[in-house]
């Protein structure tokens, strides 16, 4: 190679490398928002390490690399691929070219079978360049093809640090994980002006599409996050939980005993059934220290889905909060139950249900939400897991709450109580108002009260726990403060477990 | 100025604070009963109660005001 084409190769590799145009560069800082390669930088344990395409409309004036960054690098230690929208040029649009990269490294993350991250910040289908990008076989329709055919096989996690509008926001929509920065990142099919201009609601972006209405009113968004540092950091430790692939099992990490209280599980869980009780408390004292990593956390929050790590093992926890909504099930939450249900059982991660719940809600508002499909949707997720499943009764488990928690009939590897369990079609008060209501109303006032009072004692013996435990109903009774001990070896026991729910194509999902 | 509203649907079990009062961030303002559970709805600001817009005993539907906090 002569000298003048070495140097010719370093320019054009520099100017590349710069991105879009100085003011734009400016612009962004001011909003926070770093530069691509930036991004990458921190995102990876030693860069982006083999780059493709890098030269896509090099002959074009002003289109570095087309606007987007593909390629592969390490997460710890784990080969991932990823696609890096650059705002700096044409505000991160997609070209033709831009579609192509994308869709080609997606084809690679497929064939060398690792997980793909979405680097989100693009204001959408570059117009100009329609016929080309938008209809055909390799337009921007074969990236969502593509992320639905990788769904499950390697994770996909979208890191949305702008705007993802129109088409664009069905990248984030596919991924197992969307995390958002707040304030910058957006998520809509028809912008704020557009929605003016077309059905004539005046509506803020934030209220259209922001990251915080996201995450804790729609459900688009997983995690909030305050800067794309925090969402950048915590990418690289949700995948810490997950395998390279869905043929592989997640990687165990060197054991931690919990965080220290002083109080212990048995002296924190109240004796009232309906009382409110925190069960972040009792997830704390029976993972490892500093191991959770939570999923959904402002959106439907009477629900706790998180990941964490038990004797240094990976799980899956989907447990009620009684503390949110009295830990009554809703459509929202049983719509993100199952999600986490699936996500976790497509990369073998364990699940266990902390089960505390007065059942699913009642009354015309969710009954019109669709309470009764989006419940089906969780107990047939749920169902179909063949991860190890272990059900943990903590406190009362009353109708379909038992059900949607992984009762016996789902088939978890076990069903363990606590002694506080409480489990039956409805607790005591509503079991004596229902069977009794006609003889309570023929009593005398005065006698009404003892009755009552009798008839609760009566069914409270009825569904004992013991009597549970001697029926074979559950599988086991465990202190409170043995919890965790159990759980450790029932996990590691039921580590080799294989089973596979069915050989048909697929189930009408009642979604 | 701020809304409080119901989480759920259910009846008003206690109202905690009376008007005028000054409350903080995350304290209990009125407790619902719901499922048969206690359902306890917190300030999400500190202020004072302007007005109690619930009597115990009150059918409220969830996004139902239950108080007004400024």
């Amino acid at each position: 190679m002569s000298q003048s084409t070495k140097t010719t190769l370093n320019d054009i590799v520099e100017t590349i490398k710069k991105g879009g145009s100085t003011k734009y560069h400016e612009k962004n800082a001011e909003k926070g928002k770093l530069f691509v390669r930036e991004r990458l930088q921190l995102l990876f344990d030693e860069g982006i390490e083999i780059e493709d395409a890098f030269f896509a409309n090099c002959t074009s004036e002003g289109l570095p690399a087309d606007g987007v960054v593909t390629g592969i690098g390490k997460i710890n230690g784990q080969t991932v691929c990823v696609m890096a929208n650059d705002s700096t040029v044409k505000a991160g649009s997609w070209g033709a070219k831009t579609v192509e990269k994308i869709i080609r490294i997606q084809e690679t993350a497929e064939k060398l079978q690792v997980p793909l991250l979405y680097l989100v910040d693009s204001a959408g289908a570059r117009i100009t360049d329609q016929i080309e990008m938008f209809p055909g076989r390799r337009g921007a329709g074969r990236i969502f093809y593509n992320q639905v055919k990788l769904s499950g096989k390697v994770p996909q996690i979208c890191l949305l640090f702008g705007p993802s509008a129109a088409g664009g926001a069905y990248i984030p929509a596919f991924c197992d994980i969307v995390v958002m920065v707040d304030g910058n990142a957006s998520m809509y099919l028809g912008s704020p002006r557009m929605a003016e201009m077309v059905i004539g609601e005046k509506v803020t972006e934030e209220e259209m599409g922001g990251a915080k209405m996201h995450c804790s009113v729609s459900g688009c968004g997983d995690v909030l996050a305050k800067s794309e540092e925090e969402a950048i950091a915590f990418a690289r430790r949700y995948l810490s939980y997950f395998p390279t692939n869905y043929q592989q099992k997640p990687t165990p990490v060197e054991a931690k005993d919990p965080a220290s209280f002083e109080k212990t599980l048995a002296d924190i869980i109240p004796a009232n059934q309906n009382a409110p009780f925190n069960m972040y408390d009792l997830i704390n004292r029976v993972v490892d220290e500093d191991s959770v990593c939570e999923i959904k956390k402002l959106f439907a929050p009477e629900l706790i889905t998180t990941l964490a790590r038990i004797n240094g093992q990976p799980v899956g926890i989907i447990a009620n909060q009684p503390r949110v909504k009295g830990g009554v099930l809703f459509h929202d939450s049983a719509d993100k139950a199952a999600k986490f249900i699936t996500l976790c059982d497509a990369f073998h991660i364990p699940l266990l249900f902390l089960a505390d719940i007065p059942g699913f809600m009642i009354g015309t508002k969710v009954e019109q939400a669709g309470i009764i499909r989006h419940g089906a949707k969780m107990i047939s997720a749920m169902s179909e897991a063949t991860v190890p499943k272990i059900s943990v009764v903590v406190r009362k488990a009353y109708g379909a709450g038992l059900y949607a928690m992984a009762g016996p009939a789902f088939e978890p590897d076990c069903c363990l109580a606590l002694p506080s369990a409480f489990i039956a079609v409805m607790g005591a008060e509503a079991a004596v108002n229902a069977v009794y209501a006609n003889k309570i109303n023929a009593l005398e006032p005065n006698e009404r009260g003892a009755f009552i009072a009798q008839k609760r004692e009566e069914y409270n013996q009825d569904i004992d726990i013991y009597r549970l435990a001697s029926e074979m109903i559950v599988d086991a009774i465990v202190a409170p403060n043995d919890l965790r001990a159990e759980l450790t070896s029932r996990f590691a026991a039921y580590n080799s477990k294989q089973l596979t729910f069915t050989d048909r194509k697929h189930g009408v999902y009642p979604v | 100025m701020a809304e409080l509203k119901a989480s759920m649907a259910g009846n008003v079990w206690k109202v905690v604070v009376g008007e005028g009062e000054t409350v903080t961030d995350g304290q209990d303002i009125v407790i619902l009963e719901s499922m048969k559970m206690e359902i306890p709805i917190a300030a999400e600001q500190s202020g004072s109660v302007k007005e109690l817009k619930v009597n115990e005993g009150d059918f409220v539907n969830e996004g139902d005001v239950l108080a007004i906090i400024e």
